[in-house]
């Protein structure tokens, strides 16, 4: 090149050096935003349950691990009573896990079912678009509208006695498993679209019908994204904590669930009910209850993470 | 070649003095035809693709599409085998037919008649399933009755696999070669005994070495299986074809798109060295395309 059309070009303008490095120093301040607020919460939680409401939360978690263990483990064992030195999450729990297994059971195979429809099946339209923009919209809406649909459709069904599932397991399962329904068909949509289109191809031009080729090549290749989905959306139902209040989850219950159409109560609840009352010991058993409840959602998105893991290992191997 | 111009000769100074009755020599018995297109023609949405396609494919034979890029050479094998059906938007007018059956009848599954009328594609895309599972299970889904290991073994002999992967048939379709995985594609599409095999470019995303495996294979295969197979390279044509048709875009006015039409089909020979159409010769040595 002539050296005066060379001077054309000033590569080395000094802003062009500064605005990579800065983009990258804010990127990183906005990460470190998140993960301080999480510790900071965490940090004056874990301060709450040990000895009340925070003072200096920082210096407390690490030398008070085995008393914060225990405390956890009592709270966990207790029935709950009037008394807080006493009270625990016993029947919380178990109601909470009666839901995550009745939701897992009502709620996948309906959410599942319904993304594979709009993805494999359904003829690309109109009519498909409009489910789709609608199925987005319903992800949007605030957990209590959901519980006020629960409690009008299966808690009173609109009145009609006999179909009327009253104030029990079965209701608050079906108004989660609503709540969560969009994200489960989202994920797995977006899920089957990741799957290459030439696999799809390959298998039809043996002369598969469309449920061969779904059931045998997209699902299996498309199954981490379904379960992480599905493990994301079991998550959030485990703690909503309106819902459950609309549709009658019970405050003061002493017994565990002993079937679907039984009266219960959740975690989520119970921690509400605690962390409501002005006595400070109470505040240390909300606090308590909070730190089941995290560890709750932990081991499942942990859960999430090896099972999609594996998968993908397995498959493209 | 030379062995036709001496019976060419004798045909034309013996036709004014035979009595009309008696033909002096026969026409070659032509060869049965197992694809037939009569005035095909394919739009995507609203834009013309393929104009007007009338072909014969014969039996046991390779029969090359040529032409430059966008003339729908990819669009009139898919008509073969109903896969434009998947495509949205995609119409067809006019008859195709597989054994003398319109293909677009009623009463024919689409599903069966991919069965007998096979496809590998361009980019070779084997399952992430193990070698024999690869080979196995479109023979599975088709409802296969025999043993299964022996069908695999076939079918991978068949397409010059066998002896490369017969001491890891459980390891992934993944990990062999861009080679190796194209002969696999080939043998997964033999397992199911298919007529017709439609190759769409099946070499170009190969190197030298394997295309020149996978053009042995065509040669071997056209004994007990018709093949079409369309391909952008013209050597490849010269060298495994017995038939040629070249489609061309056509430049219609009025239309602002250029739809593909057929130029010109002939046996190879013929076609390269005296086409007689001047699109296709313009091709051929290379001033278009």
């Amino acid at each position: 090149m002539k050296p005066n059309e060379a001077a054309r070009f000033h590569p080395d303008r000094w802003i062009r050096r500064l605005c990579g490095p800065l983009f990258a120093a804010t990127c990183l301040l906005a990460t470190c935003t998140g993960v301080v607020v999480l510790l900071v919460v965490l940090g004056s939680i874990v301060t709450a349950a040990l000895q009340g409401p925070p003072e200096n939360p920082w210096t407390a978690i690490v030398p008070n691990w085995s008393e914060l263990l225990a405390l956890v483990r009592k709270l966990a064992a207790a029935t709950q009573s009037s008394e807080p030195e006493s009270t625990g999450y016993r029947v919380g729990l178990a109601g909470s896990l009666w839901l995550l297994g009745l939701v897992a059971v009502i709620g996948i195979p309906v959410g599942v079912g319904a993304g594979v429809y709009l993805e494999e099946y359904a003829p690309p339209g109109r009519l498909r678009r409009l489910i789709q923009t609608n199925i987005a919209n319903l992800a949007g809406v605030p957990s209590i509208v959901y519980g006020i649909l629960g409690l009008a459709l299966f808690v009173r069904a609109f009145g009609i006695k006999a179909l009327a599932l009253g104030p029990t397991l079965l209701a608050g399962a079906l108004t989660l498993s609503l709540l969560i329904l969009p994200i489960i068909v989202i994920t797995t949509q977006e899920a089957l679209r990741a799957v290459p289109q030439s696999l799809r191809q390959a298998a039809l031009a043996l002369g598969a019908t469309r449920w061969q080729v779904v059931r045998d090549h997209v699902l299996p290749s498309a199954l981490p994204g379904i379960l992480t989905g599905t493990i994301l959306g079991l998550s959030r139902a485990i703690g909503e904590t309106a819902p459950l209040l609309m549709v009658g989850a019970a405050g003061a219950i002493l017994r565990p669930p002993a079937g679907p159409l039984d009266r219960y109560s959740a975690l989520p609840v119970e921690i509400y009910n605690y962390a409501r009352e002005p006595d400070r010991h109470y505040q240390i058993v909300a606090a308590g209850g909070i730190l089941i409840l995290v560890a709750l959602l932990l081991t499942m998105n942990a859960a999430a993470i090896v099972i999609r893991n594996r998968f993908r290992r397995y498959h493209h191997g | 070649m030379g062995v036709s111009e001496p019976r060419a000769e004798q045909a034309k100074a013996s036709l004014p003095t035979v009595a009309p009755t008696a033909p002096a020599i026969a026409a070659p018995a032509p060869d049965p035809i197992v694809l037939s297109t009569r005035g095909l023609s394919v739009w995507y949405g609203s834009a013309l693709a393929l104009r007007d396609i009338t072909i014969d494919i014969p039996r046991n034979q390779i029969t090359a599409l040529i032409g430059p890029s966008g003339c729908g050479k990819s669009t009139l094998i898919r008509c073969f085998n109903r896969m434009n059906d998947l495509i949205n938007g995609a119409r067809m007018e006019g008859e195709v037919r597989f054994d003398g059956e319109l293909i677009s009848a009623p009463g024919i599954d689409p599903v069966g008649l991919r069965r007998r009328i096979g496809m590998v594609f361009q980019k070779p895309n084997p399952f992430p399933k193990s070698i024999y599972n690869n080979v196995a299970w479109g023979a599975r889904i088709n409802g296969y009755r025999g043993d299964l290991d022996d069908l695999v073994e076939r079918s991978l002999r068949r397409a010059a696999l066998w002896d490369e992967v017969k001491t890891k048939l459980n390891r992934s379709g993944l990990e062999l070669s861009g080679g190796q995985q194209q002969r696999l594609c080939i043998a997964r599409t033999l397992a199911v005994e298919p007529e017709v095999i439609l190759m769409d470019e099946p070499c170009s995303a190969l190197d030298p070495i394997s295309t020149a495996r996978v053009e042995d294979l065509m040669d071997d295969l056209k004994n007990d299986y018709t093949i079409v197979i369309v391909t952008h390279n013209m050597q490849q044509a010269r060298r495994v074809s017995d038939r040629t048709a070249c489609l061309m875009l056509d430049e219609a006015p009025g239309e602002g798109h250029r739809t593909g039409i057929l130029a010109e089909f002939s046996p190879t020979d013929l076609l390269f060295t005296n086409p007689k159409d001047p699109r296709t010769e313009a091709y051929i040595t290379g001033r278009i395309g």
